[in-house]
């Protein structure tokens, strides 16, 4: 008695899987789809391989002076000619030390709020937004411990956008936060004091606030008040951003569904408690890439500044293109700001979505 | 069991201070008399300043002579004019970058959302790349960008490069062929407004006979057709009323045509490559937004794939995108003041800078700047929350 032995599988028609499979499914699926194919191929040849030449194989990296560009390509030794000061604007060289102090001391504290098992990330925080800038502070304008004083129109360059940036975030977030609770108020003076307020600083350009503030500001105060050009900056992008930050806010406030504020009242909670541990919690969790958009926001808007004088990252590249020994290399510079900007606003964007991962509790697809 | 009393609480066992309304009327009238005095200081400190710094007040020198000249106007202008007249010469320059700024980035946004959601894989990561490349760079670093590393460097106007001696780029701007209207063109005016107003007419007709009978109407193509065939008729019958005018190298520069300064260039294509990154993710937000069950209970009803497109996905994904697009087009609005930084001479380089710099009256000349800004963002929130009204989704 013969058993009967099916054939063996035949494999998969050699056209559906591996790379061809891949090929057919996704570049060349049908007519148009291939001619669209085609043209982008052409699109990335055409500009790709000059980029890189320009960028990579044909630039110079090393030298002191434009003399040592002869290659053709892109003259990087123009960037790293001017790094420092690109890095600490018009910062005096001998100090540079406390800058770097700084960055490294931030980077040493925010290192522990990542750690999983870590307990006293509460304090920490709070230590971050209300210690550290004191120090940092100190550290950057000296005059205490026999630290040499260094006026604020010496800070620049990236330290100086950096600081812009972490200012006008720690500033803005808690403002934001209130407005947004003044405009879901049921009291109607708070309510319509919040709404003129946000819908003001939404309606009109960064650049105009700043202006304000460099002309208008000191009108506004006493006669003979020193006040700072880099803090009335400060106060006019933080202002500026905690109306956008309102706004986000909001949308999380009204996504809570009225349960959760009647619970926490039947509780016997405060508004302040209320609010602290049930409704904020879950109103930021849903409008964190909000707000870290609105912080990539600001950071790309500290760029203004340099438009009322104070010399940002971008400035120090604009003065250094006027230099007369470095004429004509705008391209190499802008490029250079421009990877910088792009990095830190691409890896924030990456980590609030990593966080927005993390956060999700619901049900996920 | 009968319901126990419950122990009576009557407001006044309840100290006056922990009642809600109290304490929201003490709050409200404390705010208000914070906001009073602060405003207070704030006048008394600038009337103060403003008298002794013998800066006047008031909108009179509005009427007084500018004296100095503005690269770019729209309207005519000279040193001779008012303050009033660089007012609205950097006010009409303003609304001139930011209409060709929205028409160009709802183009690119369109057409990178769309590429970005392709089944073509290529395609799709080309637009990633430019989405993700170009809303991570600060505008201001994009405008100096085009500005002094694309625009600057290129050839002088006796090298201009050329294309069929039509349209001529060098670093003075770009030339192109104007088209001077001759008279006789209102015809051509006319018959653009009646095509117009036809179309109106016709897509409220066909729009009440599909609801009626279900029969459906080629609007779109009909409606194409009339606004474009319709004009080019009446021009070509009333015998072409209009020329071109060619840019002539004379001089130092082209003289004639249509000239696009590089300023205005720059400010332009970074206005509308930043924003079209938004408009785009907007875009892709508002067609993923369509569940997949729409388009498959479409296909159920035996709707075509144009079909679907057009009468189930695109009216449902519109509801998404208009408030976000809405939004970039005031961004970009508010973006276009940026111009100040290469010079371009919009309202706030004219007026805010200039003027104020001339007149010294900084409060009314900032109140009005940004009273415009103000305006214009007052407008297009109307407009939403009017157009949020119509098109919300009706729930029982």
């Amino acid at each position: 008695m013969s058993t009967h032995t099916p054939h063996p599988d035949l494999s998969p028609p050699i056209t559906n899987v591996g790379v061809i499979g891949w090929l057919r499914t996704n570049l060349f699926s049908s007519w148009p789809n291939a001619i669209l194919t085609v043209a982008a191929a052409f699109v990335i040849f055409a500009t790709l391989p000059p980029l890189i030449e320009w960028a990579f194989i044909k630039a110079d990296w090393v030298g002191d002076s434009r003399d040592a560009c002869t290659s053709g390509g892109a003259c990087w030794v123009f960037v790293s000619v001017r790094f420092n000061q690109f890095m600490y604007g018009l910062y005096p060289e001998a100090e540079y030390w406390r800058i770097n102090l700084a960055g490294m001391l931030i980077v040493a504290l925010v290192i522990p709020l990542f750690v999983e098992r870590f307990r006293w990330k509460l304090s920490l925080g709070l230590f971050i937004l209300v210690g550290y800038p004191i120090v940092a502070f100190l550290l950057f304008s000296g005059g205490i411990l026999g630290l040499e004083p260094v006026e604020t129109s010496r800070w620049g360059g990236l330290t100086l956008t950096l600081i812009l940036a972490s200012v006008g975030m720690a500033a803005s977030f808690p403002l934001g936060v209130l407005l947004a609770l003044g405009r879901r108020s049921t009291m109607p003076i708070v309510k319509s004091v919040s709404v003129v307020f946000i819908e003001f600083w939404r309606g009109v350009p960064l650049i105009t606030v700043l202006f304000m503030s460099s002309v208008m500001l000191p009108l506004f105060l006493p006669e003979g008040t020193h006040f700072d050009k880099l803090l009335r900056a400060m106060i006019g992008i933080s202002l500026f951003q905690s109306a956008y930050m309102a706004e986000v806010v909001r949308g999380g406030l009204q996504a809570i569904p009225k349960g959760q504020y009647e619970a926490a009242q039947a509780l016997g909670l405060s508004f302040w408690k209320s609010m602290a541990l049930i409704i904020m919690p879950q109103a930021l969790k849903l409008v964190i890439p909000g707000i870290v958009n609105t912080f990539i926001a600001l950071f790309k808007d500290t760029t203004l500044v340099l438009i009322i004088g104070l010399f940002d990252m971008l400035a120090m590249i604009e003065a250094a293109l006027a230099d007369p020994n470095w004429l004509g290399y705008s391209v190499e510079g802008l490029t250079f700001a421009a990877f910088v900007y792009w990095v830190f606003c691409f890896s924030m964007s990456r980590y609030s979505m990593s966080l927005e991962r993390k956060l999700h509790t619901g049900h996920s697809r | 069991m009968p319901p126990q009393n419950m122990p009576q609480t009557s407001a006044s066992k309840v100290p006056l201070w922990r009642q809600p309304v109290f304490r929201a009327t003490v709050f409200q009238i404390l705010l208000v008399l914070g906001i009073l005095l602060f405003g207070y200081y704030l006048l008394s400190n600038t009337l103060q300043n403003m008298e002794q710094r013998g800066i006047t007040t008031g909108f009179g020198f509005l009427s007084n002579e500018a004296g100095f000249g503005i690269l770019k106007s729209l309207i005519e202008y000279d040193e001779t004019d008012t303050y009033g007249r660089t007012f609205l010469v950097g006010l009409l320059n303003t609304l001139l970058v930011a209409v060709l700024g929205i028409f160009f980035a709802t183009f690119i946004g369109f057409f990178m959302g769309i590429a970005r959601l392709s089944k073509n894989w290529l395609v799709a990561r080309l637009a990633t790349v430019y989405i993700e490349t170009f809303r991570n760079i600060p505008l201001l670093l994009q405008i100096m960008f085009w500005y002094f590393a694309v625009l600057r460097p290129l050839p002088l106007p006796r090298q201009s490069l050329s294309m069929g001696d039509l349209v001529f780029l060098n670093n003075r701007g770009l030339f192109m062929p104007q088209p001077i209207p001759e008279p006789g063109l209102w015809v051509v005016g006319v018959a653009l407004l009646i095509a117009v107003i036809a179309v109106v007419f016709i897509t409220r007709w066909a729009h009440r006979r599909q609801e009626q009978t279900g029969q459906q109407f080629p609007t779109l193509s009909v409606g194409l057709g009339l606004i474009l065939v319709l004009p080019l008729l009446v021009f070509w019958l009333s015998g072409s009323p209009m020329h071109l005018e060619y840019p002539v190298l004379g001089g130092f520069n082209f003289r004639g045509g249509m000239e696009v300064i590089p300023e205005l260039a720059a400010l332009v294509l970074a206005l509308s490559i930043y924003t079209g990154a938004f408009i785009a993710e907007a875009v892709r937000s508002g067609i993923l937004s369509v569940t997949h069950g729409q388009t498959e209970a479409a296909y159920a009803l035996g709707l075509r794939p144009r079909t679907t497109l057009k009468l189930v996905i695109v009216p449902q994904a519109m509801r998404v995108i208009i408030p976000q697009l809405t939004s970039q087009f005031l961004n970009l609005t508010k973006n276009s003041s940026l111009a100040t930084a290469i010079g371009y001479p919009d309202l706030v380089n004219v007026f805010a800078g200039t003027t104020l710099n001339q007149t010294g009256q900084a409060v009314e000349v900032i109140a009005m700047t940004m009273g415009v800004y103000l305006t214009i963002s007052l407008l297009i929130s109307m407009f939403m929350n009017w157009y949020n009204k119509r098109k919300m989704l009706v729930e029982r």
